[in-house]
């Protein structure tokens, strides 16, 4: 699974290990005991207590489905989509059987085929309906959208700083000819890396090298002004993340913090890996004089939708000020 | 022909370099003589002082005194230099550029064309100040950062922030700092309008800096006439707030008190 393709094409069954999914079903399951429950009482007053009595026979079934879903998910992931949608609900509608004959077998319930049929069915009719809910859900959001609006996303260099890097590569020409041939060869790069295909994702190794060449393209134009460090303890280099999530996010800082200012500032960059997740904190000095805020916003909020498509609920972006200083701190689930 | 005198305006050095070997390049066409560079508008104001080139190369954006306020200050000098803005991309300021006859050039440069505009240079008008102020919104969203005031041949730069108060009176506007008053020529109603943020309207003819304010004092009997007057920090003058401002400036009063 290396991309928003992840799924074969065509398929829609969701990912059961995303967090946004198990989400999405708990919440959705619980809708529909509450449902339910309205349908069952006869008076407003004692619908809270019939859904509880709803919830002690949902909620372990809901769990044990939702285990054994992520568990089975890449299996299931290689059958065509209606099979899939059948053995899922096939899956669930055997738990729900057994899970009666258990309650049974405990003495909660009365047993007897009719009981363990109605149960049987009213988990498949529910898990059918949480499929058909993810089945539109994944067509709104079908691939093709997605990935076109992953594409539209991605963010574009500001022209802006192609211009200015190549008047900065022609000034080199004459007098130093091989620095100016290193920046072209940079340029090419940074270039190739934004016109490729954005919807796989890349190894963060790349990633940062692609970063590196950008920050050293903005060195050649903006001089002193312009210092970098680099905080990057034992990150597995083979980790893969999204593409063009870091570098927008530079030349953010680099266009509100250093551009704007005479005096010369610091953009920093820190990794850190913390269990499963990584962190990834930018910062670059507020400039007081340099007020294109909106700007700023939103490229965040491009980035925050893209991350949103990758990851759904499991990746964060938050942009704080802190004692003149502009912070961006980004969380991605670790996934190699 | 005769050479011109060239001053080029940019933040990035290697921009600057390159505009150097261009006019190099053009010299046999049109013979320049560069008389200086600088890093931003406030240092080129300075290089001003002691030389008055021909033509003035400015860059769009530059810290601490961008192009567009840096021709706002131009425009005050008794025989300002023709100014040919320099841009890598402003698609809006170029268009009205175009509109407005005012001669650019895109980075990277061409020769071709930069020898074409050196020879338009002579006759090149200021950007006119209509042309400039519709920019800002763009290009310098918090308005200029100083104000100019010509005296005795000199342009001087008054910051915006040492300014306490405005005062229009008959033909002119005066701009006061705690050390003494500018003479601008400025309308009263545009300086409102651009330092909205900065300034508060307590009378027809009076902007205070809402920071300066120290408080309010009332005026006159208890009855009819009665007014109030501004205390504004560092001097002594008292400003009169005129009833139809009073209620605008009472509710900021409030709002600052809270």
């Amino acid at each position: 699974m290396a991309s928003i393709k992840q799924n074969p094409a065509g398929h829609r069954l969701p990912d059961f290990r995303n967090l946004g999914v198990m989400l999405r079903l708990l919440l959705g399951v619980n809708l529909l005991a509450l449902a339910a429950a309205l349908v069952q009482v006869t008076h407003l007053a004692a619908w809270p207590e019939r859904y509880i009595d709803l919830a002690v026979w949902v909620e372990p079934l809901l769990l044990c489905s939702l285990l054994l879903l992520a568990v089975l998910r890449d299996l299931l992931w290689r059958l065509p989509y209606r099979l899939a949608a059948a053995t899922v609900i096939a899956l669930v509608a055997l738990q729900a059987a057994l899970l009666h004959d258990f309650w049974r077998f405990m003495g909660f319930a009365e047993g007897g085929w009719a009981a363990v049929a109605r149960a049987a069915l009213l988990a498949a009719g529910c898990a059918g309906a949480m499929l058909a809910y993810f089945h539109l859900r994944a067509g709104a959001l079908s691939p093709a959208l997605a990935e076109a609006r992953l594409q539209a996303l991605t963010a574009r260099i500001r022209p802006h700083f192609l211009f200015n890097s190549l008047n900065a590569v022609l000034s080199l020409i004459r007098a130093e000819p091989r620095r100016a041939e290193h920046a072209l060869e940079e340029l090419a790069d940074l270039f190739r890396a934004l016109m490729r295909d954005h919807r796989d994702l890349v190894p963060l190794a790349d990633e940062i090298a692609l970063c590196r060449q950008y920050l050293d393209l903005e060195k050649l134009r903006l001089g002193d002004r312009l210092h970098v460090e680099w905080a990057i303890d034992d990150l597995p280099g083979e980790m893969r993340v999204p593409p063009l999530m870091l570098q927008p996010l530079l030349e953010n800082a680099v266009y509100h913090g250093i551009e704007p200012s005479a005096a010369p500032g610091t953009v920093r960059i820190r990794f850190a890996r913390r269990g499963d997740e990584l962190t990834v904190e930018l910062s670059n000095p507020v400039c007081p004089e340099g007020a294109h805020v909106a700007g700023n916003r939103m490229a965040l909020a491009n980035i925050r939708e893209r991350l949103a498509l990758y990851y759904d609920l499991e990746a964060r972006l938050e942009a704080r000020e802190e004692n003149g200083t502009y912070i961006v701190h980004m969380v991605l689930p670790c996934r190699n | 022909m005769q050479e011109l005198s060239v001053l080029i305006v940019d933040d990035e050095a290697p921009a600057r370099a390159r505009l150097r070997e261009l006019l190099g390049d053009v010299a046999g066409e049109t013979p320049t003589r560069v008389v200086g560079e600088a890093e931003n508008g406030l240092a080129a104001l300075d290089l001003l002082e002691h030389e008055s080139p021909d033509v003035v190369f400015v860059d769009i954006r530059m810290p601490k005194m961008g192009g567009i306020e840096l021709a706002q200050h131009l425009a005050h000098l008794p025989q300002p230099p023709a100014l040919i803005f320099t841009t890598a991309y402003d698609a809006y300021a170029v268009q009205a550029f175009e509109v407005n006859a005012v001669d650019y050039l895109l980075k990277p440069v061409r020769a071709a064309r930069l020898a074409s505009a050196l020879g338009k240079a002579r006759a090149l008008r200021p950007p006119p100040a209509t042309l400039l102020q519709s920019l800002q919104p763009s290009l310098q969203p918090d308005g200029r950062r100083h104000l100019s005031c010509h005296e005795r041949g000199r342009l001087l730069l008054i910051p915006i922030d040492a300014v306490l108060y405005l005062k229009a009176d008959l033909k002119y506007v005066t701009a006061r700092t705690k050390e003494r008053e500018y003479l601008l020529d400025e309308s009263l109603t545009h300086l409102e309008h651009e330092f909205a943020q900065r300034f508060i309207r307590l009378h027809r003819s009076v902007l205070v800096a809402k920071e300066a304010i120290l408080g309010f004092e009332r005026n006159g009997p208890e009855e009819a006439d009665a007014h109030w007057l501004a205390l504004v920090r560092d001097v002594p003058e008292r400003l009169p707030v005129s009833r139809r401002q009073w209620p605008v400036v009472k509710s900021y009063a409030r709002q600052l008190s809270t």
